[in-house]
């Protein structure tokens, strides 16, 4: 499983950075936004894989890291999702503002000569 | 009276989150109130600094005994739950984060705060993100503040519009959000090897990991500086920087001033407290000698006022990095002199810039150079003036005689600021880390780095006059501007603050020698926070 997931992380934080190289905004946002879930599951993944081992204590149960999944990072990727998700929603708002100021999608506001 | 003091330490974050959200909802109209709010909440964060300032020094050993204030949030002892520390570098760089945003604030009520967007709001989030980051204990916590004051700063930096703020907007906000995905990556790694996010856990732990863990935890901790060296805007992660400052509105660059701060002080921080601060390494002084070389070249190609002070905020950063990383003890507390001089004096050069650009009839204000060419023959053919997204107003008010005169004696003492000349406090400062470097333990790093700070000086003073004498003294058709003695006044006192620093080196300097003893031998602090005892005296927990 370890493999699997780790080789998917790569696979998006790879795309990601080639995207977010690109000259255009939008390939720009995609990238970010792939690079962002590969952050995320790479958070996720900290906590240790495995399967049933659901975060909660029943009563008396002393808890233990072998049967229980470990909260913090669920925590984290929860914080680090909304907090992408509001800076991705702002950078999509600037990105249209300046495709209108500029009537280009270039980074740069302008096409670079050919 | 102790136990009321002991909530001194959460105030500079809640004050301005509450005020921030009231301000949103008093409408536009209602400017008095807006403002009065503003103020009050920005005077109570500076009240509250000054008192932090107070109760972590040697002068009051009541409450913390050692300088060292710990507050739990949730009521939860750490390592378990999030606590905010207070100690002498936090408290001074809140002084000194609010005295800035205070002076801004005043500044913007003179013009700036007018058309359409909430800038109180964004003001005040932006102070606590920066507050917050001072405070926090927490490494993720601190990811959270950092979020808040980018978000605030994204926010102010489009500020007033037009294509340059977009554009270079774009570029702000892109990189930046690089920089998060890259501190949360750092500290994923590092909580995923220590099973801690508490700075002072975390220092215990580090030293008790297995090597191959340990190789793991290094890593995280240097994807998580360069995150921080994203923020203090070193080279070659800077080229947003110079862009972005200076066509930002006047007060929003000078917010801006400890926005970069930040990013060193994470670096300081965590790096002593992390007892890392022999690996902080020499990469960090070659990063730093660059920034300042390339910042050195920026200023003498720099056409703009807004774009040369930018520069010189690059330099500033460029010899606070150097000095760190060549890992003497010594150079902390001159280095941290260096900061608040840095700080003070980037936030009045903004300032001073915003009214420097209504002297100018026909140029083109701000970063003319990075505007496409194309439309220009069209303006001149139609001689239409070009219309300018930076014209205000000329607000009516009390106008300041003798405005020319007052800007070149501002002018003049931001400039000696900036190249560290008598009588202003950056001659102590430079004086203090040029004597730290070659005064005793020398080494070839220290000379270089002494040199490149004289000669990144000499070249300030030539860019600097070159562009004052322009300003000042050229033939060209220029007009007064009418001054208004609410933005005057901030600039005025800032520059009075700086000689108040000049004469009072001394006991600043021992302040701040206490300050590096103590963030080199963190085992006070890491002792504090995890033990029990200031919880026992919380209110309301049950007695021992």
């Amino acid at each position: 499983m370890e493999a699997v997931y780790a080789i998917a992380v790569g696979v998006l934080a790879a795309s990601g950075v080639w995207l977010l190289l690109r000259p255009r905004t939008f390939q720009v946002l995609l990238g970010l936004t792939l690079l962002s879930y590969a952050t995320n599951l790479f958070i996720f993944a900290m906590g240790r894989l495995g399967q049933h081992t659901a975060p909660i204590l029943d009563p008396g149960d002393p808890g233990s890291i072998t049967w229980h999944a470990d909260p913090v990072p669920q925590a984290l990727v929860l914080t680090a999702i909304v907090i992408g998700f509001a800076t991705t929603a702002l950078l999509l708002v600037v990105l249209l503002a300046l495709r209108g100021l500029t009537g280009t999608d270039h980074v740069d506001g302008r096409e670079v000569d050919p | 009276m102790n136990a009321i003091l002991r909530h001194l330490v959460v105030l500079p974050i809640v004050v301005p989150l509450v005020v921030g959200a009231l301000l949103f909802f008093l409408a536009e109209s209602r400017r008095v109130a807006r403002i009065t709010l503003a103020c009050v909440s920005m005077l109570t964060q500076l009240g509250v600094a000054i008192s932090l300032l107070y109760l972590t020094s040697d002068a009051a050993p009541y409450i913390w005994p050692q300088g060292v204030g710990v507050y739990a949030i949730g009521g939860w002892p750490a390592p378990f739950g999030i606590v905010l520390v207070v100690d002498r570098l936090t408290a001074i760089m809140l002084t000194l984060g609010a005295i800035v945003s205070t002076s801004t604030l005043v500044y913007s009520i003179a013009r700036w705060d007018r058309p359409g967007q909430p800038f109180h709001s964004l003001l005040q989030f932006l102070t606590m993100g920066l507050n917050g980051a001072f405070l926090t204990g927490d490494l993720f916590n601190l990811f959270v503040f950092f979020e808040v004051l980018l978000a605030a700063s994204y926010g102010l930096t489009l500020r007033g519009a037009g294509e340059p703020r977009v554009r270079l907007g774009l570029h702000f906000i892109t990189i930046n959000l690089v920089a998060s995905l890259m501190f949360l990556v750092g500290v994923a790694l590092i909580y995923g090897m220590a099973g801690t996010l508490n700075m002072a856990d975390l220092a215990g732990r580090a030293a008790s990991l297995s090597p191959d863990d340990r190789a793991l935890l290094d890593a995280g901790a240097a994807i998580l500086g360069v995150a921080f060296l994203v923020k203090a805007a070193s080279w070659p992660l800077n080229f947003w920087l110079p862009g972005v400052y200076s066509v930002a509105a006047a007060p929003v660059a000078a917010s801006f001033a400890m926005a970069t701060k930040v990013g060193f002080y994470a670096l300081l921080r965590i790096g002593t407290l992390m007892q890392e601060y022999e690996r902080l390494g020499e990469a960090l002084f070659y990063i730093g000698v660059a920034t300042l070389v390339t910042s050195t070249i920026g200023m003498l190609s720099a056409k703009h006022v807004a774009r040369l002070v930018a520069y010189t905020v690059l330099m500033s950063m460029g010899i606070l990095l150097a000095s760190l990383g060549l890992r003497n003890e010594a150079l902390t507390a001159p280095a941290l002199f260096y900061l608040i001089v840095s700080a003070l004096t980037s936030c009045t050069f903004f300032m001073l810039t915003g009214m420097t650009d209504r002297t100018r009839v026909t140029d083109p204000p701000v970063a003319a150079a990075d505007r496409p060419e194309e439309n220009e023959p069209t303006y001149a053919a139609y001689g239409v003036k070009r219309p300018s997204v930076y014209e205000l107003p000329e607000a009516a008010g009390i106008a300041i005689p003798a405005a020319m005169a007052f800007l070149g004696m501002m002018f003049t003492a931001c400039a000696l600021l900036v190249i560290g000349l008598p009588p202003m406090p950056g001659f102590p400062a430079k004086l203090a880390l040029l004597e730290g470097m070659i005064g005793g333990r020398t080494s070839t790093p220290s000379w270089v780095l002494a040199v490149a700070i004289v000669s990144s000086g000499f070249a300030a003073i030539i860019a600097l006059s070159r562009i004052g004498m322009r300003l000042f003294w050229s033939v060209a058709a220029r007009e007064t501007p009418r001054l208004r003695l609410l933005e005057a006044a901030p600039i005025a006192l800032l520059v009075l603050l700086c000689l108040a620093l000049t004469v009072l080196a001394e006991p600043v300097m021992r302040y701040l020698g206490s300050t590096a003893r103590s963030l080199h031998h963190p085992e006070t602090t890491i002792e504090t926070v995890l033990s029990r005892e200031w919880q026992r005296e919380r209110p309301g927990a049950p007695a021992p």
